[in-house]
Order: structure tokens, then C-alpha cells, then sequence
């Protein structure tokens, strides 16, 4: 009999419940949506601040600390050198699926055919190679450095016999593209001009191999810039950064296993013999206060969303109850108990929901990609924990919306609906 | 019976356990219901009261049988068998799947008795049940009390009507709220009630 008159009254009061189920699918669409992209925006944020350069420096511990102490980087600061041939293995840290990008740099100097010396760096320009899981790698620092203005063009990976000049030293000597030019008596192209924006407009670019040749550093690397994914800073990951050693078992599991940038750089410093792998300060807490922000506006969205439907559904229950009056006074007459009558009216609402639940998730679907092609030209990842948190957030917004039309049921005396009293 | 204003609907609703006097007390089988909470009241009406109202109340999206029915689900279990037999009692058998909006005001004045009687209560009590009526369905209706009478339901009716009121065996005229009349028709009970369900 309960469903009868549920599946009755749901098909005789079609009108209200589809403006229910309307107000409802507004909201959980938009719920959905902002919770979509609030969880997949993470890592579309950190690839478009991937345009900042890398986030995380690795140098030779000694190099490390005379950074740390003296701030001071480049060549001659530290004879102790990282090995080329650890390079690759950045991609076997547990978290290497978030490393995007990587280049191993040498510092060194050479004396230039007028005979003044200049500063030289030695990099991958590009690098290809095939891991040893299948998976094929192509990074490199022209994946790094993205936002440098080249004329000419970038060295090739094996470009061992050419160079690249930065745009002040190129303008200081008069250097072309198509010039030769000799360091160390060792005759180079130049194969193009950039413009850093930085100090290493004043430095002349070159392949690593070339570099380690000249220096006679053969499989030696100074440092290497990582640009990976990670996630905001919180509390544990800043107990973590001071000393990891601090941590419980679980915090530590927790940790480990959360792409915080500092469980990062303790697993690369697990890979790079000697190595000491740093955040880059400045990028890394622009990722973490950009996706922040970013999450505090969804949030605010979906609350904001939720009390509009709430409020929506309160006022359509509550006409919807105040209209059925003397049917509900009459199950009451009829020996209905108050909490008897709340639950046929919350059934109905709660099916209701249900159903508008249902058609406002997918629609939330179809939203957040909208979102993700139109801001971050990609699909959004749809997270399964969205429907548990939509389907939380949809059952206390018809609660909450139904109160008054409870208040109103239970405070209703038949005599009142049934004589005109 | 009585004027407006007498009283009588607040009698059948404090009898009715839908409302509470103001002072004093109702003793209803055995129990004072005007010291009972809501709760209390409702399962005694559940129990032992059943109802018929002028304007019939049927719930319209629900078939004669099935507004029978929810009388049955708030006090024990539905039984569309029994109902069926709670019709065939009124005489709408054959209207058993009909809407109230497909029925008349007396075959809806019936299916209001039916289902008022469907828990077999001890007390029926009616606020003006043949108001709504024309004479014919008026008889159709006394004809179904008295037939309950002689199967011993006691029922009480609210009416304004001096023929309904003379085919009770009591009758109780109330004014300003107070009994200003009982009269004890026993006497002419029988010959009344006759009188009325073949005119």
C-alpha cells in the first residue's frame, strides 16, 4: 500500500516533482561538476605552471651545501660531480609517472676565440631513449624552457659539433646564427640565439657530451631540473620536508606514497648517488596556492549550489505538503502516526531526488568536461568518490530541504483540514 | 443535533480523539482520553474509532477499494479481500475500481462507511454523513446504520437533520455547548428507522 500510494501520488503531483527533480538535477549537475574538476584540476594546474620551469634541482650534496650556505650555484663552486648514468632512473621512483620533465645540466668554461673565457652549459637539448620498463621517454631542456625566444633553432640531441649562444653575450661579440666560433680551440656552430631572460643569456648552450669532451668530464653532470607533479603542502608533507625521520610508520606510509614534492625529491635522492634534490621555492608554492585558491572556489561553488537547492526544494515540498493538507490530515484521522506520514512525504521527495540525483550526476559529467576543454583543453578524469560525496550532499540537501514541510506535517491536526476548523 | 455553533463537530472530534477539551474529562472505554498525549490518541482512534465525514474524504488518486485499503495499512495489514467484502457491504461490489471522481456522493458516502468500518471499530461516529445526500442515497445510507446497529457497532451522528435524528435511539440536542435535551427514542426506534430507509 506504501508504494501504491507513493507511485500515485508521484504520477498525480508529476508537475511539482519534475520541478523537484529539476532543482535537483541543477544542483548535483553543478555539485558533480565542481567536485570533478576540483580533484582532476591538480594536476592540469600543475602542467600549465609547467611553463615556470622545473620545481625540483638535484645537485651533488656538496654542491648542495654551498648553495645552501653561500648561495652560490654554477662552475667551480664544487668539484664533486652527480653521474649521467643515474639520470634516467628519475623514472623508476615510485612516483616517476609524475615526473614530466628533466634535463641534467654541467657548468663549465672555455676560452673563446678573442681569448676572453665565457661560461658554457652542457645539457640534453632533447633526449630520446626507451626505459627499461618499454616505456618510451622524450624530455630534455627544450621541454624544460619553454618560454625561451630562439632564433635559428634548438640543438639536436647528437648537435655534439654546434651551440646555442645566449642573446647578451651573442649581441656582446657580434655571434650570428651560422657563425663559427672556437672554445678552447675547438671549433662549434652556432646553431641559434636565445633569449632566457636570465643569467644564462651570457652563457653559450651545448650538448652534454660536448661539454663533458671539452671539460674532460666524461659522464659527470652538475645538477638536474625536474619538473614534476605534485601535490599541495600540508602539515605532514612540512614535518616530512624538515626531517622525514620525525614520522610515524603510517605518516611516513601516507607520505611516501601522496606526491608531495618533498616525497618526491627523498625518492630521487634514493636514485641520484650523492644527490640532494630541492623544490624550487617559488614554483612549487605557486602550484600550492593557485590549486588552494582553486579548490576553496569549487568548494564554495558546490556549498553555495547546495543551500540554492535546498532552499528550492523547501519551498517546492512545503507547497507541495500545504496542497495535500486534508489527504495527509486523513491518514492522520485514520490512525496514521506523525512519523508515518513523514516518511511517505520523504519517500516521495527522496525518489524524487534519486532520480534527478541520477540525471544531474551524468549532466555533471558532461559539465566538468565543458569545463576541461574550454580551461584546460583536456578531458577531466571522472573521480568515483564524486558520486559517494554527491550522493551525501544530495541526501542531507533533501533532508534539510524537507524540515519545514516536517515541521508543518507534524504540528497539522486533522480536525483543522477535515471540518474547515 | 443542535445550531451551528453548539458544538456538536468538537464533541465527535474530542470522542474521535482528534481533539482534547478544555477542561473536564471523556471517558472512553474505560480510559480518560483527555489526559492521553498525541500518540496515545492516535492509536485509541486507530483502534477503536471509526469515521465519516460530510465530505466524504477519499484520497481521489486511490480506487474505492484502495482508499478502504489504507484504513487496513495504518491500523494492521492491507487485505483487498476484506475490502472487497467491506464494499459488497454498501452495496459497491461492482465499483470497487472505480475512482471517487467516477462515483457518486452517495456511492462515495459508502465507501467512506466501508472504510470506516474495515477495522471493525467499537464506535462510528459521523459529522452530518447524509449532509452531502439527496433523500434517496439519505435512505441508502440510515439503511447501512441500522443494519451496523443491529450488529451492535454504536454509532453517533452529528446531524441537522430532524428525520436522521428521529431514527436514533437517543438523541442529544446541544446548545452553547451544553445538553439542553436527551431524549431516549427507544420506543420508536424501530418503527422510525423503517420509516426513513423505505420513504
Amino acid at each position: 500500500m506504501f508504494w501504491r500510494m507513493i507511485t500515485k501520488t508521484l504520477i498525480r503531483q508529476r508537475g511539482k516533482m519534475l520541478m523537484i527533480a529539476f532543482t535537483v538535477i541543477l544542483g548535483v549537475s553543478l555539485s558533480t561538476a565542481m567536485m570533478n574538476v576540483m580533484l582532476g584540476v591538480g594536476d592540469k594546474v600543475n602542467r600549465e605552471l609547467k611553463v615556470y620551469g622545473a620545481n625540483i634541482t638535484v645537485r651533488h650534496k656538496d654542491a648542495a651545501l654551498m648553495n645552501d650556505l653561500y648561495g652560490l650555484s654554477g662552475q667551480g663552486v664544487s668539484d664533486k660531480f652527480l653521474h649521467e648514468e643515474d639520470v634516467l632512473k628519475l623514472k623508476s621512483i615510485f612516483w616517476g609517472f609524475n615526473i614530466l620533465d628533466f634535463a641534467p645540466m654541467l657548468d663549465g668554461q672555455a676560452v673563446l676565440n678573442d681569448g676572453e673565457t665565457v661560461q658554457l652549459l652542457g645539457t640534453w637539448p632533447e633526449k630520446h631513449a626507451t626505459l627499461s620498463t618499454g616505456e618510451e621517454l622524450h624530455t630534455g631542456l627544450k621541454a624544460l624552457r619553454t618560454w625561451w625566444e630562439v632564433s635559428g633553432s634548438w640543438l639536436g640531441e647528437d648537435d655534439d659539433g654546434s651551440v646555442m649562444v645566449g642573446h647578451l653575450l651573442a649581441g656582446e661579440k657580434g655571434i650570428h646564427v651560422g657563425d663559427s666560433i672556437t672554445l678552447n680551440g675547438k671549433a662549434f656552430t652556432v646553431r641559434g640565439i636565445f633569449n632566457d631572460g636570465g643569467t644564462d643569456d651570457s652563457k653559450i648552450l651545448m650538448t652534454l657530451p660536448a661539454l663533458q669532451d671539452l671539460m674532460n668530464l666524461r659522464g659527470k653532470v652538475s645538477t638536474i631540473e625536474v619538473t614534476a607533479l605534485t601535490t599541495p603542502y600540508n602539515d605532514l608533507a612540512r614535518k616530512a620536508a624538515q626531517n622525514p625521520r620525525s614520522l610515524s610508520p603510517d605518516e611516513y606510509e601516507t607520505w611516501y606514497c601522496t606526491a608531495y614534492v618533498s616525497a618526491i625529491c627523498h625518492q630521487i635522492q634514493e636514485v641520484i648517488r650523492d644527490g640532494v634534490a630541492k623544490p624550487v621555492r617559488q614554483v612549487a608554492e605557486s602550484e600550492g596556492t593557485i590549486l588552494n585558491k582553486t579548490t576553496l572556489l569549487m568548494v564554495l561553488i558546490t556549498i553555495l549550489s547546495s543551500i540554492g537547492s535546498a532552499l528550492a526544494i523547501s519551498n517546492l515540498i512545503t507547497a507541495s505538503v500545504i496542497e495535500r493538507s486534508q489527504e495527509l490530515g486523513l491518514l492522520k484521522a485514520l490512525g496514521a502516526y506523525n512519523w508515518q506520514i513523514v516518511l511517505l512525504v520523504l519517500a516521495e521527495v527522496m525518489i524524487t531526488g534519486l532520480l534527478g540525483g541520477v540525471l544531474g550526476y551524468f549532466l555533471g559529467i558532461g559539465f566538468a568536461q565543458i569545463i576541461g576543454q574550454t580551461v584546460f583543453g583536456s578531458y577531466i578524469e571522472i573521480a568515483r568518490m564524486v558520486i559517494l560525496i554527491v550522493a551525501v550532499i544530495l541526501f542531507f540537501v533533501t533532508l534539510l530541504g524537507s524540515v519545514p514541510a516536517i515541521r508543518y506535517l507534524t504540528a497539522l491536526k486533522p480536525t483543522e483540514v477535515l471540518h474547515g476548523k | 443535533m443542535g445550531p451551528s455553533g453548539s458544538g456538536k463537530t468538537t464533541m465527535i472530534n474530542i470522542i474521535g480523539c482528534m481533539d482534547t477539551p478544555s477542561t473536564g474529562s471523556v471517558i472512553l472505554d474505560g480510559v480518560d482520553i483527555s489526559r492521553e498525549n498525541a500518540s496515545s490518541l492516535t492509536r485509541i482512534r486507530r483502534d477503536k474509532i471509526g469515521l465519516i465525514f460530510q465530505q466524504f474524504h477519499l484520497i481521489s488518486y486511490l480506487t474505492a477499494v484502495e482508499n478502504v485499503m489504507v484504513a487496513q495499512y495504518y491500523h494492521s495489514m492491507p487485505d483487498e479481500q476484506e475490502a472487497m467484502e467491506a464494499l459488497a457491504k454498501v452495496g459497491l461490489a461492482d465499483r470497487a475500481r472505480h475512482l471517487p471522481a467516477q462515483l457518486s456522493g452517495g456511492e462515495q458516502q459508502r465507501v467512506c462507511i466501508a472504510r470506516a468500518l474495515i477495522n471493525s471499530p467499537q464506535i462510528l461516529l459521523g459529522d452530518e454523513p447524509t449532509g452531502n445526500l439527496d433523500e434517496e442515497n439519505e435512505g441508502i445510507v440510515v439503511d447501512i446504520f441500522r443494519r451496523l446497529h443491529d450488529e451492535g457497532v454504536t454509532i453517533i451522528i452529528v446531524t441537522h437533520d430532524p428525520e436522521v435524528g428521529d431514527v436514533a435511539q437517543r438523541k442529544i440536542i446541544l446548545e452553547h455547548g451544553r445538553i439542553v435535551d436527551d431524549i431516549d427514542q427507544s420506543a420508536t426506534f424501530g418503527q422510525a428507522l423503517k420509516l426513513k430507509s423505505h420513504s
